[in-house]
Order: structure tokens, then sequence, then C-alpha cells
């Protein structure tokens, strides 16, 4: 049915997905940690393992129909309820993405301090017109995010998992293109800041530290 | 201004051993049995002595919300869930405390388990902190490894279980019962209360949600004493507090000072100021993106904590301080937020399902002016028909920075309105 | 009991009341989108909220519980406001699109607009669209007009026990959906057309059909299974347009089937509406003179013992009685109504109901079902007993084919043997049936319907016996038919009489003359080459396939019928419209051919009939009255308990959407059919 445009039956769904050993060693471990008859608990964890998967073995992270079925046969839940949850949260990609997948915050501490730039940077860098697009060599997916929680160190653009911070225009550039080069540089701030510390070095906890007073001592 | 040694988060910015040793060089996981020694009674009364109030964002008395969990058990398990799901506009001080302070939080999760009779909780990480809850469950390994955790923790006689959960994706998650649906594996959709989680909360269980901050720094007031947290800040607003500087200052940080903090001194003393100087200072949003943001006069003279900020029609949220400068298109701004807020219903409820889109949709127009002056009041009528009639807060969390610009910046808004008429009709007009 | 003061009025209300429930014991009428009083409560569409004193905001009155002392008020400046709020916010995204919603007229969002909208917009924005979604070919979605009260999302998963609903995304883009686009697998899914407030889900075969205020509504009983569930009739001149469920606590509480609601197309299709006589060979049109005649010609020159009468499935008890009377006059006793070949005992009432009763099932608190299939064959009564099962500690045992029934049952294997086990104390689940106080049995048409049939009912019975099932305040044994008018039959004797022949005697030449009043159900074939058959009825399916003389009758919506469910509750059905072409009223018919007889049969009217009906045995006089039943006797039916084969079980019902001439000629019921076959493919994953 290739002029199937449903959701979850496009040309590109696989027919099947089956999770590989290292995933079923995962699974055990997460249903460790629920109590009997709340494994639906694990729905999430599932869900990511299945775009771990999915990344490790096509170069793409991303949550298939298929294994929304698999997931919810195995912690025993009625399919539409994966659907469900796998809809609801934005990190579960429910199309193929690129190797590296883009997430530009854009919410206002970003924008701010320049989130603009960082996305015109990606979409030059990447030769992409507009969020969701993937780049024609099948590097780079463009996506707005809403605050990934990083806001002292604004604008932030964050790489499958990791965070780069403190970014502009030029920065950004260069980032993409050690991705391109298959040198990703440390995840962090690319001012060298320390954490979140001001730009120039902590103004607080300089001093030698102790450990305090035991309790009563005071 | 706050001292180093009175300061709870030594290794904010990372710059010390995150890992148990070094945890312990600071002083964390000292004398934790004989904490628990004390009993459960006397840790909820000195947690309620210290004043410590929720540091997530709607500041409700930490010991309070503790002693609203049954005393005993009827059967069913009590859980202690950490509210790690930082996603408020311009919060990241409970990432710090993930990645460089992960003890406190571990050692807090224990002492509050055990003040409240739970064995078992659960740290809901946001999903996009993937590095952060990598690092948790490391700090959380060594804890079960050194026996501060798990059978027996610490030799108190008190069994403790402690799990990572992460999110993926969803600001709504951060409100205590969206985060409980999530965790048990369904959408992050708020639940209706009452009952409330103390009564039936995860799994239909007495549960208790709180901050990854609210818990960090329990540990601490135990070992130091209610007596020294609460001769930090002011009076109802007591002990210190982790603010996030963000937006137009020089040198955006995080940084924990005591409540009651003058504005302007934050900002001055650790931010290194207002880009251009504090008179090219327009607004700030001095809680999260939730709360109403204030104009320049306001943030001349306000103090920095609960009931300061609420006097003047906003609030402390999470302390988070985004600042803008005389350069910031201020509808835009809020319009972002608006837009947020529209990303972020959950759906469940009318009014928030429709009203977030409306109000974004309105203030989208706003942005170019495209609108009509009546508008403004219905702009300001439907955030005050989403306020107060939603499942959650989401809804008041949407309609408060709309309402802030509104009462603080309305001659903007018509001015771009006129604008927009003066552009749209250059020849009629000759 | 806490008092409450709504509005003033202080009322008493029960504890765990919810304050919505507490106006509406005042008199208030609150209004609501996404409450639903048997579904679970949402609280997501705001319409509902009061005031309560000391709460700063409005609460949702739907989900917040009563406390001692409270006082409300239901029409308050902050009510108001919150309301019309809340619509204001269903509507800027719902379409203006009434003129062409079916919903229009019967819209719960209509008739509030009347109550809290405004009589403008001022929403400027552009309206949101969303993609229709495949439900099957019963309901039709206009999801851009769906409110999100999630209705139909609660009453898959909690009454249909089928949750293949839900809402995917979030804010505004929530959508509900199944997602797979595949039709619902209930066969209780045309409720959530009642339940949706809106136009979002309506009926794909009435859409565009008429408009809720052209209709006639006729009170009915439903007859394509045996449980009675009340019905209403929308008809407009001579045609039933609509068939939708009635309100009634003790059967149906406010479902209904799906066969029961959209068979109706069938009544329009392969309808028996002038009579035929065979003429060398073939079947040609006649009049009714001519139809008599040759029956009577035939008829006349027999001896009553050659002739036989079967009546069919879906027969008032009106007719039957008519058509045992003109049997008696012709000297007959050859009658049967078991088409199944069911082996009943008919002896005893209670040994051929359900004498728990339908509502008595939530009173239970054990179950063996043993061979039947109560999804298929009463998919009402299924959902009764899954509601019993909700609500906890409800054990649920069956002999008889696996089936999902969409509650846990404990398979206990499809061999009578396990009867056998359980009769001789070697089954754990009688300690079970024993350890409850008031358990039950259903058995089945699967189990009556076979050779050892007889041996089923008397070793079911022995167990109820052994299983303490029968007590004086508490009757566990339970007969579940498929078939509506099976119990009235019984209960007015159309069966073999003193010397008289079962149908099974019947066929194979056992008569020469055989007058089917609608019987389509038993082995046609099996009629011998020599028997003159006289089909009475209303559809051309398989007993007319077979008439000699057809003589076209009235289906259940064109006359006023009697019914005995399955608990053996007396109910009537009404005439809502008239039989097609020359078909008439069955009891008339008869009626009509016995004065051609020359015996005119003894009354005149549907009231002096009655009056025989009640005669020949008094519940009919007993309209609606069904109460709980003991058992004080607990000597047995004939049949030797020992007896039983190892024949595994068969459903009588394999096509739960085809069991009829009705649902056979309706072309809803072959595109069900169709559609739950392309499902397949995705059940079997």
């Amino acid at each position: 049915m290739n002029e199937d445009v449903r959701t979850g039956f496009e040309a590109f769904q696989p027919e099947t997905f089956a999770f590989d050993e290292q995933s079923e060693a995962e699974i055990e471990k997460i249903l460790r940690k629920y109590p009997p008859g709340r494994q639906a608990s694990a729905v999430l964890p599932l869900l990511y393992l299945v775009q771990n998967q999915m990344a490790r073995q096509t170069g793409s992270g991303w949550v298939p129909r298929a294994a929304m079925d698999v997931v919810a046969k195995r912690l025993e839940m009625p399919p539409i309820r994966v659907y469900e949850v796998a809809t609801f949260y934005t990190m579960f990609q429910l199309r193929p993405v690129g190797r590296f997948h883009l997430q530009v915050c854009t919410t206002t501490p970003c924008w701010l301090r320049g989130s603009d730039k960082v996305v015109a940077a990606c979409k030059q860098e990447a030769g992409i017109r507009g969020f969701g697009e993937t780049s024609a060599d099948g590097l780079f997916t463009l996506s707005e995010v809403e605050c990934l929680g990083a806001c002292v160190n604004a604008p932030v653009l964050q790489i499958n998992n990791d965070l780069y911070e403190d970014l502009d225009a030029e920065r950004t550039i260069a980032l993409l293109q050690a991705f391109r080069r298959g040198e990703p540089p440390p995840p962090g701030s690319t001012i060298g800041r320390i954490g979140s510390a001001p730009e120039g070095g902590p103004m607080t906890l300089i001093s030698e530290i102790e450990p305090p007073p035991a309790p009563g001592a005071e | 201004m706050l001292s180093d040694k009175d300061r709870i988060f030594t290794n904010l910015y990372g710059l010390h051993d995150w890992r148990l040793k070094g945890a312990r060089a600071r002083g964390d996981w000292d004398g934790t049995a004989a904490i628990l020694a004390r009993g459960r009674d006397a840790i909820i009364a000195e947690v309620k002595a210290s004043g410590l109030r929720g540091r997530g964002g709607a500041g409700f008395p930490t010991g309070v919300k503790w002693s609203f969990m049954p005393k005993t058990s009827d059967g069913r398990p009590h859980y202690l869930v950490v509210n790690a799901d930082e996603s408020e506009p311009g919060t990241c001080k409970d990432r710090d405390i993930l990645r460089h302070d992960p003890h406190k939080l571990i050692e807090g999760c224990l002492i509050a388990s055990f003040a409240m009779g739970a064995h078992v909780a659960y740290i809901y990480v946001r999903g996009e902190f993937y590095n952060e809850a990598q690092r948790l469950e490391a700090a959380i390994a060594e804890a079960y490894e050194a026996g501060l955790i798990g059978r027996n923790a610490c030799g108190s006689g008190w069994d403790f279980d402690l799990y990572v959960h992460r999110g993926a994706g969803a600001y709504i998650c951060g409100e205590e019962t969206g985060l409980l649906e999530s965790l048990e594996g369904k959408k992050g959709m708020p639940r209706l209360k009452p009952p409330f989680p103390a009564a039936v909360g995860l799994y239909g269980c007495p549960t208790t949600v709180n901050n990854v901050e609210s818990i960090a720094v329990v540990p601490t007031i135990l070992r130091r004493g209610a007596a020294w947290f609460s001769s930090l800040g002011r009076p109802n607003n007591t002990g210190t507090k982790i603010f996030c500087i963000s937006g137009h200052v020089n040198k955006p940080c995080n940084v924990e000072e005591e409540l009651g903090i003058p504005l302007r001194e934050l900002i001055e003393r650790y931010a290194g100021g207002v880009r251009g100087g504090w008179d090219n200072l327009l607004a700030v949003i001095p809680g999260g993106s939730s709360v109403p943001l204030i104009p320049r006069e306001i943030c001349d003279t306000v103090l920095m904590d609960f009931d300061s900020l609420r006097e003047v029609k906003s609030g402390l949220g999470t302390a988070a301080v985004i600042v803008m400068d005389k350069s910031t298109d201020l509808i835009r701004a809020i319009a972002r937020l608006s837009r947020f807020y529209k990303h972020e219903s959950c759906g469940q409820c009318t009014p928030c399902r429709e009203g977030t889109g409306w109000l974004m949709r309105m203030m989208d127009r706003f942005v170019v002016g495209d609108a009509e002056v009546e508008e403004i009041d219905a702009l300001e009528d439907v955030s005050r028909l989403i306020e107060g009639h939603t499942i959650c807060a989401l809804g008041d969390a949407a309609a408060w920075p709309v309402q802030g610009l509104v009462r603080h910046f309305r001659p903007l808004l018509e001015e771009r309105i006129a604008q927009y008429k003066r552009a749209a009709m250059p020849r009629a007009a000759e | 009991m806490p008092k409450v003061t709504i509005d003033g009025t202080v009322v008493e209300v029960p504890a765990g009341s919810s304050v919505l429930q507490a106006c509406e014991l005042a008199g208030k009428e609150i209004p609501r989108f996404c409450y639903h009083d048997r579904l679970s409560v949402a609280g997501n569409c705001r319409m509902c909220l009061v005031e309560v004193e000391k709460n700063p905001k409005p609460v949702a009155s739907c989900a917040f519980p009563v406390a001692d002392g409270m006082v409300v008020w239901t029409d308050s400046p902050m009510v108001r406001r919150g309301r019309r709020g809340a619509l204001e916010f269903l509507l800027i995204n719902h379409p203006l699109d009434c003129p062409i919603c079916d919903q229009g007229g019967e819209c719960d969002l209509q008739d509030e607009s009347m109550a809290y909208g405004l009589d403008r917009s001022r929403f400027r924005e552009q309206k949101r669209a969303v993609r229709d979604k495949y439900f099957g070919p019963l309901i039709k979605t206009v999801m851009t007009r769906c409110i999100h009260c999630t209705r139909c999302i609660r009453f898959a998963q909690e009454i249909a026990g089928v949750p293949e609903l839900g809402a995917t995304g979030r804010g505004e883009n929530m959508e509900v959906t199944n997602y797979i686009e595949r039709m619902l697998t209930s066969e209780l899914s045309g409720n959530i057309i009642d339940l949706c407030p809106v136009g979002a889900l309506t009926s794909k075969p009435y859409a565009f059909v008429a408009r809720s205020w052209e209709l006639v509504k006729t009170d009915s009983i439903d007859v394509l299974d045996a449980v009675g569930c009340n019905i209403r009739i929308d008809s407009r001149g001579p045609e039933v347009l609509r068939i939708v469920p009635r309100l009634h606590e003790d059967v149906n509480e406010e479902w209904l089937g799906d066969k029961s609601r959209f068979a109706l197309d069938g009544l329009r299709r392969r309808r028996l509406d002038r009579p035929w006589v065979k003429r060398g060979g073939k079947l040609e049109e006649a009049s009714w003179q001519e139809a008599f005649t040759a029956i009577a010609d035939r008829l006349g020159r027999l001896n009553g013992a050659r002739i036989g009468a079967v009546a069919g499935d879906l027969a008032d008890a009106e007719s039957m009685l008519a058509l045992k009377h003109l049997m008696q006059q012709l000297g007959s006793n050859n009658l049967d109504c078991r088409q199944l070949g069911e082996k009943f005992d008919a002896s005893r009432r209670d040994f051929y109901l359900f004498n728990t009763t339908i509502a008595g099932i939530e009173d239970a608190d054990a179950l063996l079902l043993i061979g039947t299939n109560p999804r298929r064959e009463a998919p009402v009564l299924n959902a009764r007993i899954r509601k019993r099962w909700l609500a906890g500690n409800f054990p649920v045992a069956a002999i008889g084919e696996p089936a999902e029934l969409t509650y846990a049952v404990e398979w206990l294997g499809n061999s009578p043997q396990v009867l056998a086990q359980l009769l001789a104390e070697a089954h754990p689940f009688l300690k079970r049936l024993q350890a409850a106080e008031r358990p039950m049995l259903i058995l089945g048409q699967g189990a009556l319907a076979r050779a050892d049939g007889a041996a089923m009912l008397a070793a079911a019975w022995e167990l109820a016996r052994k299983a303490g099932l029968l007590r004086p305040e508490w009757h566990g044994f339970n007969v579940l038919h498929a078939a509506a008018a099976r119990v009235g039959a019984l209960d007015l004797g159309f069966l073999p009489g003193e010397g008289g022949k079962s149908l099974d005697a019947m066929l194979d030449d056992g008569v020469d003359a055989l007058w089917l009043l609608g019987a389509d159900e038993f082995p046609i074939e099996r009629i011998g080459p020599r028997t003159f058959v006289i089909y009475q009825g209303h559809h051309g399916d398989r007993g007319a396939s077979r008439a000699d003389v057809i003589l076209p009758g009235a289906a259940y919506t064109e006359k006023h019928g009697t019914y005995v469910n399955t608990e053996g509750r007396v109910q009537r059905g009404a005439l809502a419209v008239y039989p097609p072409g020359d078909a008439r009223e069955d009891w008339k018919i008869l009626r009509a051919f016995s004065a051609v007889m020359g015996k005119p049969l003894p009354y005149d009217d549907l009231e002096s009939l009655r009056a025989k009906l009640e005669a020949e045995n008094p519940i009919f006089g007993r309209i609606d009255e069904c109460p709980r039943r003991g058992c004080a006797d607990l000597s047995g039916p004939k049949g030797d308990a020992q007896a039983l084969t190892d024949a595994p079980f068969v459903s009588p019902i394999s096509d739960y959407y085809r069991t009829d001439p009705i649902s056979r000629a309706s072309p809803t019921m072959a595109l069900c059919q169709e559609a739950l076959r392309a499902n397949m493919p995705i059940a079997a994953e």
C-alpha cells in the first residue's frame, strides 16, 4: 500500500520490528525498576530503546509504528495507549531523521540571546530550508524545540543527546562542520565557560572548601 | 550577601569532583544514619521549622507537604517522587544539581523518603537531560555500592531503593500529577484534584512529589539546623535559593543567594549587570516564564522572594530571572512564551487546549500590530477565561505573561497597532 | 449522609456523591459534555463548573466530592462566566456547519449554545481542521467537530472493553483516533454515536438521511437477540430510518448492539410484500385469496397428524399462539420452536430462563460459562458481565471455545468432560463456586443444541445444586437464549403436544405439510421432497426459498407484538411503520386463514388475542415484571447427567453480524463482516 498516507502506515514504515540482544538486556534491567503489574511504566524507556536501536541499526533514531506494537505487546498494553504516548512526547521521532538531529531552542531566553542566528546558521550549513527537513546528505535534521533547560548558557543547540551552549552563528557553523567531519567536540559551552558560572569565572564558591560544621556544633 | 560558607550547593559549577569521594569531602553523607535516627517526626518538624518552601515554583512549605502523608501505611507502599522535569523557560538550576551535586539529591531522597515512610523513590528527569541522567545514575550506583542506599541504607535499618526515570519531552510532566501519570506510562495529563497525591498518588499509593532543589537542601538543613537555614533570607521566605539569570545581562549565570536579595543587586553583582547598563533595562521576568513580567521601575527596588514578588503581582516561581533590555521587542518575547504554552498544553481540558492557541494567534497578530485596539481587552479577557478554569496550573501560566504585558505595556501594544495601520494605509492618509 | 446547600436549598446526598450529582438531586440541571454517569469522570470539558463557597475558583462539579455543610451556587456570576468561557473555547474551533450536520437538532453543543453562547464571535483566527478517521462501516467521523470530551474513548475502554480509541498528539493538535484506521472490533460500537455530544461521530448508514425533527418516534423492543433491548424506532412515512436504544436499567441500561441498531437496512431488502404460490414448480405472485385457497386445498385433505408447524426466532407471542390454535383446529400436535434442536425441559420456567436476571449479574460473585459466547450471542448482556467483572472479585471460568470476551476468563477446556469433572468434584473451580455467596452459571445454546443437550442441561443443574447456585433467595442457574422468540414460545407451549412430532421428526417427510412461521434457521434442506411448505414471514430467506406458498408477514418494526426475553421478562414491541405492500401483521394472517378453513379463531382484535395469551400463561399479563428469583425446588430437569459426550462445543453464532433474515438482508451488516475480515491481519500480529 504505497499510496497509504495514514500515520503509521507511510511508505517509509518497516513492516516489522524486533528488539536486538542489546536492547533485550536493557529491557530486563528497566522492568526491574517498577513494581509487578506496573510494567506500563516502562513505556517511555522502551520507546527510547527502540529509537536508540534504530539509530544503531539504520543511523536514524526514530520509532516505527511496528515497534510501538512490539512495545505494546511486551508491556501488555493496548497498542493505542502506546500510540498515544509516542505521539504525546516530542522526543520520539515518528519518521526517520538525519544522523545528527539538530534541536534548536528558540524559546524566549534563547531567543533573547540570538537563537534566530543559530537557526539561520543551521539552515545555511546543512542546506535546509525549514524545520523538520533533513539535509540532502542525510546527516542533519533540523527541529525547533522548546526550552532545553540551559538558559544561562543560551543560545543552546542539542545534537542528539548533547547540549552545545553559548552559541553564535560562526560557532554553530563550525560545530556542524565538525560533526560532518566526524569530529564532534565535547558537549557544553562553546566559549569555554565552566558550567553555569559567569563568563570569566565564578564570582562565588571561590573560598577554600570546608566541610560544614557537624550537627550540634553551632 | 551570602558567604561561601553558607552556600549549600558548593559544587554548583562543577569545579570539584561530583563523585561520592568529592561529595563526602564537601560534607555530604556525613552522619546520615544519625539524622535518620532522630525519627520521622523530628525530621519533618525540623524541615517545617526551617521554613523551607518548595523550590519548584509554587512555594508550598515542604515540611507541611510531607506531613500530609499518612503516618502509618494502610498496606499500600508510600512513594517519594522527585520532580527533575526542569522545563520552565529561564530555569536551569536543577540541571546543575543533577550533574554537579547529585549526592546531595540522593541523600535528600533517602532522608525525605524515610521521613515519609517510603522505601522507594523515583527521580523523574526531563528527557533532554540525557547526560545529567547518566551522571545521576552513576552517582546512585556509587551510593548503592557504598551501602548508603539499598538494603539497610547507611546502616539505619531502613531499606531504600532509588530509581531514575526519564521523561521524553513534555513540559506538562513538571506538573506533579502529570508527572505521576507519565511515570505510570501514560500521557502526562494532570489529574483531577482531589484526591491529592498524598492520598492517591503513584500507582494509587500515597505519594509526595518534590522539586530537586527542595530535596537536595534537606540534608544540609538537618545537619546545620533549622535555625541556621531560617536565619537566612527573610521571614516566611527563608534560606538560600539558586537563581538563574538569563537574557540581556553581561554575564548570564546561576548563583546561590539568600532569598530576599534585591533584584538589582542580584543582576549587577553576579551577572555583570544589564547589557548597556541598568538604565537600558526594559523589563524582567523574575521567576520563570510563567510569572508576569515587571517593568524597570519595579525592578529598581523589588526583593527576590515569594512575598515581595507577589506584592508586585508577579512571583518568585523558580527564581529564573529573564532580563530584557530596551532593544527587546517585548511583544515578540511574550508571544514566544504564548507559543511555548500552546505547544506544551496537554490538550486535556477545554480552556487550556483551545485558549492557549487562541492567545498565541492573537499575540502573533499583536507582534505585527494586525489588531484592533479593542482586542487588547479581548486578549486580556481570554487570558482570564483560561486562568482559574483549568485542571492544572498550566492555564494560569499561559495567562500570566500576557496579563503582565497588558498591565505594564498597553501603550506599546497600542502603538504597534497604530504603526501597522499607518503602514497599511500610507496613501489613504494623504 | 452529608447535607449540602445548593442555591439555598438543603439536600441530603449519599456520601461519596459528586457535587454534580448533588445538584441533580436538588433539581438543578448542570450542563456537561464530558461527564456521563456510566463512564469514568474525565472533568475535561469544564462546562459543569459551579461555585463552592470558600473556593476562590469555580470547580468542576462532576469531579468534586461533596462534603457535609458544603454551600454550592449553580448560577452565580462566577459560574455563568466560567461556563460561557468554556463554551466559547469549544466553539472557536468548532465548525459552523450545523445545517449540514447530522447531529443538528439533537446536539448538546447546539443546546448549550442557546443557554451560554454569545451572539457573535470575537475569534478572528483560522479555525482548526482535523482529518477524518476511519472507524469502520458504522461510524462516520467528522473530526473537525470533535470537542475532545473523550466519552467515546472511555466507552471503548470501559464499557465495551475494547481499548482501541485514544487521543494522540497533544494540546490543540490532540486527535481522537484509533490510529491504525481499522473498524472498531466491538459489537457495541454504535453506542459512541449516542455518546458523542456533537456531530463528530454519527451513524454512517444514516448520514444525511433525515433531520431528527422529521422523525416519528416509536418505543419498541429489539428482537435480533434474546436480551430484549428497549429501543426507539425512528421512522418517516413508510420507512424505518433509525433505531436507537431506550433506557431500561434492568435490561440494556442505555446500550444497544450494533446488529440491533444497524441491521435496519435489511428491513427494506428481500422483503416478501405479496403472497406467492408455486405453480408448476415455480413461485408466482398471487392474491391473498389464491394463496389461502391453495393452502386450504392441501391442508383440507390431510390428517392433522401429518401437518406440522415451526415457529421462528423472531416470532411474536401473539402469532405463535394463533398458529398453535390453528394447528389445534387442524388436529395437529406437531409444534416446535427449537430450530437448532435445543434440548429444553419446559416443565418448569426456571429450567429455561436466565434466572439470575441481567441486573442480577451485578450481584453475583462467581461465574461459570458453559457452551456460550455471550459477546456474540448477547453483547449487551456481555457488557453487564464486564461491568460486574470491572467491579472486582468476580472469577469467571468457561467451558467452551476460547474467545476474547472483554474480561478475564479462565478457560477450563472445550469439552463437556470438564463439566463431568466439576460434577465429580475433581476440578478446582468447583471450590470457587462453592466459596462464592452468589455464584452463577450460564448455559448457552451451544451446550443445549447438541445430541447430548439434555445431559448437559441435567448436568448443569446438578452442578448448580451441588455448588450452591440454587438457594431460596438466589437463583444462579441461567440459560442464555439467542432467539427473541424462544422463551415466549416455551412459555406458551409451542412444543410437540401429546404424541406430537418434534422438528426433527417432521423433517424428511415426517409430515406432509409444514407451516413455517418465520423459521429459517433449521436445516431447510432436510424438509422432505413431498412436504408441502407454507412460509409465513417477512424475508425471502432460507425458508421462503423452499416454500410452496408464501404468506407475507410483518417484521418486528411493523407489528404490535409481545416478546419474552431470556430472563423471562415480557415486553411489548410496537408498530412503527406498516408492513410493505400486501404484507400483514402475522396474527391477522392466521386469523384470516382460519376463517377460510371455516373455523375462525376466536379473536377479532389484538386485545382479545392478548387475553387468550394471558389465559394460556398468566405471565403474559405481567408486562416488564421480572422479579429476582430464588430456587426452592432443587429437583432437576429431565436428562441423564452422566450421558455427557466429549464432543467440543460449537457456538451457534459464528458471525455476529448475520444471524437472522433481517441482518442477512442488510448491506450494512455485510460491510461489517467484510471490514472485520480486513482487520484480521492486524489482529493476528
